[in-house]
C-alpha cells in the first residue's frame, strides 16, 4: 500500500488555500424511452458550469431548492457519479480522471456524511463495525483501530458502551453522531455533507450543528455542507453558493449575501425563509416568486431564473428582457462585492 | 342559483347562529388518546384543552411524536377505531366525541375542514381536480354539477391557480406539489367552513413555494372568515401567522400564549430549548443551545414532568409530581413547570449548555492526528 498521494497541505492555519476547487462542471443524465430499446430521447441537466473553490478550514454552504443539483454536485465532487464534463481538483490531482484503485487512496481525504441517517446506515451492522468499517477497507484497523472506534464514538457524544447495539436502537441524532464518526475514521481532511440535518427535529439538529462546529475548530476539516435550509446554512457557513436549476446564481461570504443579496432568486429565497421573531416576521418585505420551477430537461434559455423573476416579469423593459432571454448571465462581480449571475443585479436589503 | 348565491345565502336551517368574535368556535377539554398496544397503552395525547375564538388563528408547535398531529386526528374524529379517545370537543357548543358517523360527516368540510400534509396522498389520484372540488361543494349544497364545476373555478383562482378554467380538468399528478397543495386548500375552503385544521401544510414543500401556500391560506382565511388551527414544527411560520401558540410535548401543551408571550418571554424550559436551538437568519450565527437527550417514549410513563431527563433546571420535585398548566404574570400566558418562575428575563444561553463533543476524547483524537501526520 503506498502512503496517501496527497500533500498534507502545511498547517491549515492560514485557510487562504483552495484545498479542493472544481472546474465548470457539467452533468447531464440521460432521459431513456420505455420499452424493449432505451433508447435516449432527452437530457436532465442537473449541474451546468459550476466553479468553486472550497478553502481549508472554511465551510463552503451550497444551497438551494430540491432539484437545483446540490446534491449532484456534491457527488461529482467525490466522483461518486461521473461527470460529464469538468474537473474537480484535490491535492494538485484531478479527482473525475482517477482510476478506482487511485481514487480509494484519496478517499481517505474525502469522506461524506449522507442526509438519511436511517437509509445511510447498514442496519445488520453492531455502530462498532459501521464505524471499524473504513479502517478494515483501508488495512488500517489492525493497528489500534478497537481503541480508535471507541475513541470516534465518544468523541460524537456517543457511549463507547453502546458500540455493539444495531442502528435500530439509536434516534435519529443519535445515527447522523454514528454517521459522523464514521465519516472521521480515516481522518479525512474534507467532509462534505449533504443535508445533515433535514431529517431532525429542530431540538437535535441543533446538537450536530454544534458537533460539527467543534470537529472543524479541533480537526481543522474544510465542509462542503449542501443544503436546502438557509437559516441552517447561514449559520454554519463561512461563504455561501446559492444554485438555481444546475447553476450557481450567487455568491460570497455568508454574511455579505445575507446583508446583501443581489440576484432576484437569492433575494426570494430570503425573504421567503420565516424568521421565529413575531415582529420582524410581520413588518418584514416580502417579495414573492411565482409558479414552479421549470423542468431541467429543458431549462430556459439565458437566464434560467426569467420564468419566474419577479424583477423579468414587473421592472424590466421589453428590451431588456431580450438580454435576459438571450444571453446567459456570467457569474461575475457585479459592484455588490460579490460575483452574482444576473443582467441586472440590485442590492436589496431584507433582513 | 348560482354558486356565489349558495354559498352568500347563508347557512342551511339547523345550522347554529353566527357567532360574535369573542366566542370560542372549538373548545378542546381533557381530551386524551391512547393507543393499545402489546408494550402497553401508548398515551399519544395527555389531556389537551384549548379554546379557539372566531377568526382567531392557533398554532401548534412540537417536534414529531409530541402529539400535535393526533390531537387534531380527534378532533375531526378521524382516528381508527382501535384509538381510545376521551374528553371533550365542543363545536359551537355541539359535543363532537362519540357523535354517530353520519352526524359528523355533516359537520367534517362544512363547519370544520382539514389540510393535511402530503397533497399527493390527500387527493384521489383517478379524479379531475375539478370532480374532487366539485365534490366537496355539492356533499353540503344541492346545487347542479355545472354549478358546483363553477364554484370550483372561482376557488381555484383565489388560491391563485393560474387558468384556473383549463387547471379544472387537470389530474393531481399533473399539477407540481405546490399546486396540489393549493387544490386541496381550495376543497378545504369550498364549503365556507368555521374552522380550517392545517396540519405542516407546508413541510413538504420547498420555501419560495411554502411562502405561496401561506399567502394562500392566508386568502382562504380573509375569505371564509374562518378560524384556524396551525399545526407545524416550524416556529418562523407560526411566529408570522399565529396569533396564539400552543406547545406540546409528549402529548402535553407545557405552554399557551400569545405569540409574542411564547417568543419573547418563554416560561417553560423546552420552549426556551426550542427557541434557542433555530438557527436564525437575521443575526450573525450564535452558538446553538440543543436540547440534550431524545424525546420520551408514551408507553407506560413514570410520574413526573417528562422532560426532567432533558431538563438542565430539573430538580427532585420534577420526578415527583408533574406540573399542571398554571398562569404565569400573565393570565393569559400559561406554563407547565415547576420553576417558570426562575425564567423571567433568562435568555436559551442562561438555561442550556452549547458543547456537545467529548472534549476529552475529542483532544486525544486530535493529539492522534497529529501524531500521525
Amino acid at each position: 500500500m503506498s502512503a496517501p498521494a496527497v500533500s498534507k497541505g502545511g498547517g491549515g492555519a492560514s485557510g487562504a488555500e483552495p484545498i479542493l476547487s472544481a472546474r465548470n462542471l457539467v452533468k447531464h443524465f440521460p432521459v431513456r424511452s420505455t420499452g424493449l430499446i432505451r433508447r435516449q430521447v432527452g437530457v436532465i441537466h442537473a449541474v451546468c458550469d459550476v466553479s468553486f473553490e472550497l478553502l481549508e478550514g472554511e465551510t463552503l454552504g451550497l444551497v438551494g431548492e430540491s432539484g437545483c443539483g446540490k446534491s449532484t454536485t456534491a457527488r461529482l465532487v467525490l466522483n461518486l457519479i461521473k461527470a460529464t464534463s469538468g474537473e474537480v481538483f484535490y491535492g494538485g490531482k484531478d479527482v473525475t480522471a482517477l482510476s478506482p484503485k487511485q481514487l480509494r487512496t484519496l478517499r481517505r481525504d474525502l469522506q461524506i456524511v449522507f442526509q438519511d441517517p436511517y437509509a445511510s446506515l447498514d442496519p445488520r451492522m453492531p455502530v462498532n463495525e459501521i464505524v471499524a468499517e473504513p479502517l478494515r477497507i483501508h488495512d488500517m484497523y489492525d493497528k489500534g483501530g478497537r481503541e480508535l472506534v471507541r475513541d470516534l464514538l465518544r468523541t460524537v457524544g456517543l457511549k463507547p458502551e453502546h458500540g455493539n447495539r444495531f442502528p435500530h436502537e439509536f434516534s435519529g441524532g443519535q445515527r447522523q453522531r454514528i454517521g459522523v464518526a464514521r465519516a472521521l475514521a480515516l481522518r479525512p481532511k474534507v467532509l462534505v455533507l449533504d443535508e445533515p440535518v433535514s431529517a431532525l427535529d429542530v431540538s437535535i439538529q441543533a446538537g450536530v450543528l454544534n458537533l460539527l462546529d467543534e470537529l472543524q475548530a479541533e480537526l481543522g476539516l474544510s465542509y462542503l455542507f449542501v443544503s436546502h435550509d438557509l437559516s441552517v446554512v447561514r449559520h454554519t457557513a463561512d461563504r455561501i453558493a446559492v444554485m438555481y436549476l444546475g447553476r450557481i446564481v450567487e455568491t460570497g461570504p455568508a454574511a455579505d449575501l445575507f446583508e446583501r443579496p443581489g440576484h432576484p432568486y437569492t433575494q426570494a429565497l430570503i425573504s421567503a425563509i420565516p424568521l421565529p421573531d413575531p415582529r420582524k416576521e410581520r413588518a418584514r418585505e416580502r417579495i414573492t416568486v411565482v409558479g414552479d420551477l421549470p423542468s431541467p430537461a429543458d431549462p430556459p434559455s439565458g437566464c434560467r431564473f426569467r420564468t419566474r423573476c419577479p424583477k423579468f416579469a414587473a421592472e424590466l423593459t421589453e428590451d431588456e428582457r431580450r438580454r435576459c432571454v438571450d444571453d446567459i448571465p456570467e457569474l461575475v462581480g457585479r459592484g455588490q462585492g460579490h460575483p452574482v449571475a444576473c443582467h441586472y443585479a440590485e442590492q436589496k436589503v431584507l433582513i | 342559483m348560482t354558486a356565489e348565491d349558495v354559498l352568500a345565502g347563508g347557512r342551511p336551517e339547523g345550522a347554529a347562529e353566527p357567532v360574535r368574535p369573542s366566542d370560542p368556535v372549538l373548545e378542546v377539554s381533557g381530551l386524551t388518546v391512547g393507543f393499545p398496544s402489546e408494550d402497553g397503552m401508548v398515551q399519544a395525547v395527555r389531556g389537551v384543552d384549548y379554546s379557539l375564538r372566531g377568526g382567531e388563528v392557533l398554532g401548534i408547535v412540537g417536534e414529531s411524536g409530541s402529539g400535535k398531529s393526533v390531537t387534531s386526528l380527534a378532533v375531526m374524529g378521524l382516528l381508527p377505531r382501535t384509538a381510545k379517545v376521551s374528553g371533550s370537543v365542543r363545536f359551537r357548543g355541539r359535543e363532537l366525541i362519540g357523535m354517530s358517523e353520519a352526524e359528523l360527516n355533516k359537520v367534517r368540510g362544512r363547519d370544520i375542514s382539514m389540510i393535511f400534509q402530503d397533497p399527493m396522498t390527500s387527493l384521489n389520484p383517478v379524479y379531475s381536480v375539478g370532480y374532487q372540488i366539485a365534490e366537496a361543494v355539492r356533499a353540503h349544497h344541492g346545487v347542479s354539477k355545472a354549478a358546483a364545476l363553477d364554484r370550483a373555478a372561482d376557488l381555484l383562482e383565489l388560491v391563485r391557480i393560474p387558468n384556473p378554467g383549463q387547471r379544472l380538468s387537470a389530474y393531481p399528478h399533473e399539477l407540481s406539489g405546490g399546486m396540489r397543495q393549493r387544490v386541496v386548500i381550495a376543497i378545504a375552503m369550498a364549503n365556507d367552513p368555521d374552522v380550517i385544521i392545517a396540519d405542516e401544510p407546508t413541510t413538504a414543500l420547498d420555501v419560495t413555494v411554502q411562502a405561496q401556500i401561506m399567502q394562500s391560506l392566508q386568502a382562504a382565511q380573509a375569505e371564509t372568515g374562518a378560524a384556524m388551527v396551525l399545526i407545524t414544527h416550524d416556529l418562523g411560520v407560526i411566529a408570522g401567522q399565529a396569533d396564539r401558540v400552543l406547545v406540546m410535548y409528549a402529548g402535553k401543551p407545557v405552554e399557551i400564549g400569545t405569540a409574542e408571550d411564547v417568543f419573547y418571554t418563554a416560561r417553560m424550559p423546552y420552549t426556551f430549548g426550542l427557541l434557542g436551538s433555530l438557527p436564525r437568519l437575521d443575526r450573525p450565527s450564535e452558538r446553538l443551545t440543543p436540547i440534550p437527550g431524545s424525546p420520551p417514549s408514551v408507553v407506560n410513563m413514570p410520574p413526573g414532568c417528562p422532560f426532567t431527563p432533558r431538563c438542565p433546571l430539573a430538580i427532585p420535585l420534577c420526578d415527583e409530581r408533574e406540573p399542571e398548566l398554571e398562569p404565569t404574570t400573565d393570565a393569559g400566558h400559561l406554563a407547565a413547570c415547576h420553576r417558570s418562575d426562575e425564567l423571567v428575563g433568562k435568555s436559551p444561553g442562561d438555561v442550556f449548555t452549547t458543547g456537545v463533543a467529548d472534549t476529552e476524547a475529542l483532544a486525544h483524537f486530535v493529539e492522534e492526528s497529529e501524531e500521525l501526520a
